[in-house]
């Protein structure tokens, strides 16, 4: 049984009570005294030489305080890709400066090249449209099979073929992966969009800075899951503000699914603005801002091919992807598609054999960087489909394969072909669950009763592992990480006896000031409302790595519980002092510090007032104050992994698909709020869906981005989703951090889209049009009702 | 977006080129014009206010001809900044060929937008596109069989096949009925 309020209650989020009744502070909330108001202009070509911005009007315009562009910005540092990924060749990957305004060509639609600062926003909308850009239109390159083929057509003029890197994984396996090919009895080839995806947190980005001419020192107010990063990169990369100069502060946060791990050039550009006019300058991004210059998701077309024998038992398995890029490296998007997407290609599966191959592509489309999942839905998507279609082919039961194909209990810690090491799971465990909550047993009758309405009914199954707990900085620095990736937390005992918990990570929707209380709570037996998470503030936290990767709790929660452990180990010093014992002899336990095996204790409270005054502490061994900070660097990732199953019914008369059923049986280790965990599942289906059967960010030849607003940007809403059966107690804790968890963010997103696809495929095979081997995400009903018409 | 589209005018060859090269039935002939100065040597430059979807702006820009093989085809390009709404542009490339009682005009249009108007219009833009040409293109009918019906009655022969092309074709049937009561 859970403690109240403890580890494992279902505890209701503490943080629902501001953001239900209107009480959060977001960016956009916070006005301070004397602010300007930041417009940007942002170019309307996807490719264009910049040959000359006019801004004597602008300037002459009423409130107008300052008109910067490019050119302003030019002797400032470029914002860079965190990872660098060699090509096979061994030749280094191509990394085009991105500038905080575009300087001498615009790349894609909503390239910023200027910005407008004035009194009032109006008056800097106003003064936008009185900049006079001459922008030369160049042809632009979106279709990343043309960007790769056409040496004339360069996003970047010094990069030929558009071709970031070429990597192989792992190069030393290529030969014996071909080999295998040579010789298998069965080869399925697949070829799939993992399409497009805008991110759509329902909060903009926005940024206030916030210079102060009396100190020197700048504060940046902005919708960050990862504060740190971006005082890191602004400082060392971007503007060379020292680090003690500059405070980060990401505030309550909308969401971000990944778009808001990354540093923007707006957050330097009002930087530098605010030092221009020595007052505060905000921005906030209007909804088609955000399609147009929020990091963009997925965008990968790959070749998969999987060797076999004749009963369906994985020989070998071979990718080649595209994968986009965009205009310019966002920070994470050299990783995404290859260590977050490689690596996991082998999945849950005892595959022998595997070699990727990615090659990353510049188009002059907005940047593509992480999105809920980040390279592990494509893996997922990919994999998970062509073992559908390999079933279909050989006429074999998709349970009874993957059950076959799957790592079994006994072989961990198991090594990977793609050079990870799962530390634990229970992958049959999790199958057999889903095939109970899913109720396969009776799927044939539900099938009938939809045949008898005229629908055709398929079920779908995905069997998925991610890696999260994104971490190890061993790990991480050898796959070409510039960054660690640790995190870090401080726990404040004030004198009173409650608590603040200084953490690295970041909660933009999670809940982390609900659970991370809850582990505090369990851990020193005082009530979770004595304890205060303060998260999101670079001048409060010792350091951070943010939230993202799904590494909250595995690495930032490992770190707090790091610190806690600090805290009792030193109120067991203090205890020792004050009980006149030896601290060997000091137990711990339910708030209270003891002598063991007798009736002398002292509460938690008296530890914490005794540290604060310490009016006969021997000082030479014994240091006043409670408060201990750790930093927390894991051994290895996290290996979340489930088993998902998707029942579709579809109208082959209008190719219209409806999710009937949802069922997913996870591990995600041990669980430390049931009810949030279900919450993050149900969020991560559903935005899973949303690619599957809705989403897709389209631009046209041109570069114009088609699907930039919501009446052409289809999201998931509550009548497009079933009501979500989840289970999670197929549990195998993670081996390797002292909470034993492995984190859920992602899951959702990951293990869902080929579920529906291989669901929706199914229900067309089951109805007679066994043509249709494959239809590309979203399956929207024209493109279904095509497939069926061939 | 691109279209291809033919009428036939009720006016000779040479009547419709000239009819083509003049500023003022240009003017008159593009929907939503404010103003049009220049030559067709040198282009246009022309004021046209218009509302795809959501976006209403009021469009600056060139309009020019080119590739002039004179009497019998060019190439009709414009080119608008909306300001905030982002940009439009297109082109026609127009044939003449000479027919029995008239012209027959074909022309291949073909029209994008940027900025805003790709945006929030895109859905909008091939429909917003077709009757642009469509509009122009009538008008530009009625402006030059508007002389032509009262300088003779060659056009009659013609005028059933074009009232079929054109669905819309009333103001065109009142001009018929006019010129038979006339």
């Amino acid at each position: 049984m859970p403690k109240d309020g403890g580890i494992g209650a279902s505890t209701v989020r503490r943080e629902d009570i501001r953001f239900l009744t209107g009480k959060g502070r977001y960016t956009a909330d916070i006005n301070l005294r004397g602010q300007a108001y930041a417009c940007f202009l942002r170019s309307e070509v996807a490719h264009g030489r910049i040959n000359r911005i006019d801004t004597a009007e602008a300037r002459a315009m009423p409130g107008v305080l300052a008109v910067m562009t490019g050119a302003d910005f030019a002797a400032m540092g470029g914002n860079p890709a965190g990872w660098h990924i060699p090509s096979r060749n061994g030749e280094a990957m191509k990394e085009p400066k991105r500038p905080v305004l575009a300087h001498g060509k615009v790349r894609h639609v909503g390239d910023a090249y200027a910005v407008v600062v004035a009194e009032t926003l109006e008056q800097a909308r106003d003064a936008a449209g009185a900049v006079v850009a001459d922008i030369t239109e160049l042809p632009a390159v979106v279709d990343m099979a043309q960007a790769v083929a056409n040496p004339d057509l360069r996003v970047h003029d010094e990069i030929a073929n558009n071709v970031c890197f070429d990597w192989g994984w792992i190069e030393d396996n290529r030969a014996a992966v071909d080999a295998a090919f040579k010789t298998a009895p069965h080869v399925t080839t697949l070829e799939l969009v993992n399409n497009r995806l805008v991110p759509n947190a329902m909060e903009p980005r926005a940024s206030i800075g916030d210079y102060d001419p009396g100190t020197g020192d700048y504060k940046l107010y902005t919708t960050s899951q990862n504060p740190h990063l971006s005082r890191l990169l602004i400082s060392a990369f971007v503007m060379g503000i020292p680090e003690n100069k500059l405070t980060v502060i990401a505030p309550d946060v909308g969401g971000g699914f990944g778009s808001k791990i990354y540093h923007y050039g707006e957050e330097a550009a009002v930087l530098a603005a605010s030092r221009a006019l020595n007052r505060p300058v905000k921005w906030v991004a209007d909804r088609s801002e955000s399609f147009l210059s929020d990091a963009h998701g997925r965008d990968h077309v790959t070749r998969i091919e999987l060797a076999t024998d004749l009963e369906g038992n994985f020989l070998a398995l071979r990718t080649e992807t595209l994968a986009n890029v965009g205009a310019y490296l966002s920070n994470f998007a050299t990783a995404t598609p290859t260590f977050l997407h490689g690596t996991l290609m082998a999945g849950p599966y005892r595959t022998p054999l595997v070699y990727v191959n990615v090659k990353a592509v510049f188009t002059n489309t907005a940047p593509v960087d992480a999105y809920r999942g980040a390279g592990r839905p494509e893996a997922t998507f990919s994999i998970e489909r062509v073992v559908d279609k390999m079933c279909r082919e050989l006429k074999l039961d998709p349970v009874a394969v993957r059950r076959k194909n799957l790592i079994q209990p006994d072989q961990y810690p198991y090594t990977t072909p793609v050079g990870l090491v799962y530390d634990t799971g229970n992958y049959p465990a999790t199958l057999d669950k889903l095939i109970e909550i899913a109720d396969f047993s009776g799927f044939e009758a539900r099938r009938a009763e939809s045949a008898r309405r005229g629908k055709l009914r398929g079920l779908g199954l995905s069997t998925w592992i991610e890696a999260c707990g994104i971490a190890p900085s061993n790990l991480v620095g050898v796959l070409g990480a510039r960054v660690g990736l640790y995190d870090a937390a401080t726990v404040r005992v004030n004198a009173t006896g409650n608590i603040s918990v200084m953490t690295g990570a970041h909660s933009h929707g999670q809940g982390h000031e609900t659970v991370f209380a809850q582990i505090v709570s369990d851990k020193l037996g005082i009530p979770a409302s004595s304890i205060d998470i303060v998260h999101g503030d670079t001048s409060k936290i010792p350091f951070g790595m943010g939230s993202y990767g799904s590494r909250s709790l595995a690495v930032g929660g490992s770190a707090m519980v790091k610190a806690v452990d600090k805290i009792i180990a030193k109120g067991k010093k203090i205890a020792a002092h004050m009980l006149e014992a030896a601290e060997g002899d000091i137990v711990f336990e339910d708030g209270k510090f003891s002598v063991t095996g007798t009736d002398k204790s002292k509460t938690f409270g008296e530890i914490a007032f005794s540290a604060y005054v310490p009016h006969n502490y021997p000082l030479e061994s014994l240091e006043p104050g409670l408060e201990e900070t750790a930093f927390y660097d894991p051994a290895n990732f996290t290996y979340p992994a489930g088993a998902y199953a998707c029942e579709v019914e579809v109208d082959a008369e209008t190719g219209r698909v409806e999710v009937v059923g949802f069922a997913c049986a996870d591990d995600f280790g041990n669980v430390m709020n049931p009810m949030i965990v279900n919450g993050q599942v149900h969020g991560g289906v559903a935005q899973g869906i949303g690619q599957a059967l809705l989403e897709a960010a389209a631009y046209d030849d041109n570069g114009q981005l088609l699907t930039g607003s919501y009446m052409d940007y289809a999201m998931p809403r509550a009548d497009d989703l079933p009501m979500f059966t989840v289970d999670h107690s197929c549990n195998t804790p993670c081996t390797h951090n002292p909470l034993g968890v492995k984190g859920c963010g992602e899951a959702g997103a990951i293990g869902s889209p080929p579920a529906v696809v291989n669901a929706v495929i199914d229900a067309l095979h089951r109805g007679g049009h066994t043509h249709v081997t494959h239809i590309d995400m979203p399956l929207t009903p024209s493109r279904v009702w095509s497939a069926i018409q061939n | 977006m691109q279209l291809t589209e033919q009428r036939d005018i009720k006016a000779d060859p040479a009547a419709v080129w000239a009819a083509i090269l003049n500023p003022e039935i240009l003017m008159a002939c593009v929907p939503g014009c404010e103003s049009m100065t220049g030559t067709a040597e040198t282009g246009f430059e022309a004021v046209v206010v218009q509302k795809v979807g959501p976006v209403k702006a009021r469009f600056t820009g060139v309009v020019t001809l080119s590739d002039i093989v004179p009497g019998q085809s060019l190439r009709i390009s414009g080119e608008g900044k909306g300001g905030p709404a982002g940009f439009a542009r297109g082109g026609a490339h127009v044939t003449l060929t000479e027919i029995p009682g008239g012209t027959r005009l074909s022309y291949d249009v073909e029209a994008s937008v940027g900025g805003k108007l790709a945006q929030l219009g895109s859905r909008l833009i091939d429909g917003f596109a077709r009757k642009m040409a469509d509009d122009f293109f009538e008008r530009f009918q009625q402006t030059v069989e508007g002389p032509a019906e009262t300088a003779d009655g060659t056009a009659e022969g013609a005028e059933p096949k074009g009232g079929e092309n054109d669905p819309g074709g009333g103001e065109k049937k009142k001009g018929w009925l006019k010129r038979i009561i006339g």
